[in-house]
């Protein structure tokens, strides 16, 4: 292995802010915000210089109090929504040197479907109800740029086959679906073409026990199979825990902890980290 | 009383509004362009979309033929017909080669397209991915990023569905390897005729607002898979009952007394033609 090998997604200083700021809160004075919102013009700074690199193979575990600015952050990453400021590089993308916020959205919407996979945690958002489970499977092959159905069906089903759904169901739109079946459909449709990068938002939320820790050994089972990269939201620790090599901590839109899972989930630092650990049943 | 109205219907400012959308329409082939669609004396849905691109185009030495689903004579063309010729005292033709405007719902000629005439089609649904994405904000944005894996996926459902691809009409089609169109209900039969097309056609959708055209010798292909090509309904061994032609789109029609079915030409106008050639000798 080389020594500097090139991270697989590297973010530099991304910010997301609702609202334009003002005197008290704009620039670098955001850092010296007590809470995530300016008390005077009530701009909310969902991310706040968010800074890390994930490297190929890795998963890494983003953990944090619900408003502390998970989802937003992988929503800038999935381009589903537009960054306020910020850099970040995909090494499968123009070599790792373009600034993947900058592109234009037909190019944001081609490293979406050649590069990306994202599950979220409403498979309402990802997967069209009224569509087969196949076809919902079909649609990201054929945006990229699959046109061969004998090619799309086989694959279809050998995933669908992965995340146990049943041969006799696969025609069956999601809709008729459990909340369980639904999630483990979006994956096999985020995987559908091995994308180097995987998101995934707060997945096993909602889910029972069981069906969780089955959709959990299924990410664990395709990641060490495909070598992928994953960076996983949640704020179960036991997730984070089970999957996560390493972990970043947020709060009010700020990395306040990164490290080696086992250092954080140990060793906490920082006060809310140390809070959030003690909490664990 | 008789009302006098302006030359075809319109006042001038109007007319020059919707040749003015037109002319966009034709220098983007397969763009929708919106336009603002005038109330007409006859239902939005019947023709009006078609209607006012007509009255707008038409002049003096026009020739007028209006078909509705291959038949001069239905309800739908008398009146349309009507209309127009009491407001413009324009010629009404039934011969599609000498006509130099056609309106037609739901069917190309079976006489090949000359160079000069204008087809203009009544269209009930202009946005070929509407049934895939329901928001036309997001359509738009499709469209502008040249985004048209939903209009595979469509057929691809079908595929998994039915086995084949079953668009029983309004198959649609991709114009100049850009825009992909809704090409109006017209049978999968008349789809190649739009490709490299002598005769302007220009498509008109009043309900919903839209224009857009295919300009003369424009690349029109229809959708279709690697290994499902696309192809058009077959008629083989099958001859019209009247004419005795082949290799036209034909109706099939249950005999009132015997209940056999039998197949009849569904261009009123080119069956008559030949059964006049016939009796001519």
């Amino acid at each position: 292995m080389e020594e500097f090998e090139q991270p697989v997604l590297s973010v530099n200083k991304l910010n997301k802010l609702y609202g334009n700021g003002c005197v008290n809160c704009r620039g670098s004075k955001r850092n010296r915000l007590l809470k995530n919102y300016c008390p005077i013009c009530g701009t909310v700074y969902a991310c706040r210089d968010i800074t890390f690199e994930v490297h190929a193979g890795e998963i890494l575990g983003v953990v944090g109090e619900s408003g502390s600015g998970k989802s937003t952050m992988m929503e800038c990453l999935y381009f589903d929504q537009e960054v306020s400021s910020g850099e970040a590089y995909i090494c499968s993308y123009k070599g790792g040197k373009t600034n993947v916020f900058a592109e234009s959205s037909q190019q944001k919407r081609y490293i979406r479907n050649h590069m990306m996979g994202k599950v979220y945690q409403n498979p309402l958002l990802s997967l069209k109800m009224n569509f087969s489970s196949l076809g919902n499977i079909a649609e990201k092959l054929i945006s990229a740029g699959n046109r061969n159905v004998g090619m799309m069906e086989a694959r279809g089903e050998e995933l669908l086959e992965h995340v146990n759904i049943p041969v006799y169901r696969m025609k069956e739109a999601p809709k008729n679906f459990s909340g369980g079946m639904q999630q483990r459909v979006q994956i096999a449709k985020a995987l559908s073409n091995n994308p180097p990068l995987l998101l995934l938002d707060e997945v096993t939320t909602g889910l029972d026990l069981s069906v969780q820790a089955s959709v959990l050994d299924l990410i664990k089972t395709i990641q060490r199979e495909l070598k992928i990269t994953v960076v996983i939201v949640s704020h179960d620790l036991g997730v984070i825990r089970m999957l996560a090599d390493r972990t970043i901590v947020m709060l009010d839109g700020k990395i306040i902890e990164h490290g080696l899972t086992d250092q954080i989930l140990e060793d906490p630092q920082h006060s809310y980290t140390q809070k959030l650990v003690q909490s664990l049943l | 009383m008789r009302i006098e109205y302006n030359f075809a219907f319109f006042d001038e400012g109007s007319k020059r509004e919707i040749r003015r959308a037109t002319l966009k329409a034709i220098a983007i082939p397969g763009y929708q362009v919106p336009f603002a669609s005038r109330e007409m004396p006859i239902a939005r849905g019947w023709g009006t979309g078609g209607l006012q691109l007509t009255l707008s185009l038409v002049g003096k030495p026009d020739i007028l033929k209006v078909i509705d689903q291959g038949s001069d004579e239905s309800v739908n063309a008398v009146n349309i017909k009507k209309l127009i010729a009491i407001t413009t005292g324009v010629t009404v033709s039934d011969e599609t080669a000498e006509a130099t405007i056609i309106q037609s719902r739901h069917r190309i000629p079976e006489v090949p397209l000359q160079e000069g005439q204008i087809l203009v089609l009544q269209v009930p649904l202009p946005e070929p991915l509407r049934y895939y994405e329901p928001s036309e904000y997001e359509t738009k944005k499709l469209h502008a990023e040249q985004e048209y894996s939903g209009a595979w996926l469509m057929l691809f459902e079908q595929i998994m569905n039915y086995g084949t691809m079953s668009t029983g009409a309004d198959h649609p089609v991709m114009v100049h390897g850009r825009y992909v169109m809704a090409p109006s209900p017209i049978p999968r039969f008349d789809n190649p005729k739009l490709n490299y097309s002598q005769a302007l056609i220009l498509l008109g959708a009043g309900r919903e607002k839209k224009v857009y055209a295919v300009p003369p010798f424009t690349r029109v292909a229809s959708l279709d898979f690697e290994d499902y090509p696309f192809g058009v309904e077959s008629f083989q061994d099958k001859c019209c009952r009247l004419c005795g032609a082949q290799g036209v789109f034909m109706d099939e029609i249950l005999d009132d007394v015997t209940g056999e079915p039998f197949y009849q030409c569904n261009d009123s106008s080119y069956c008559l033609q030949n059964l006049n050639g016939k009796s001519r000798g």
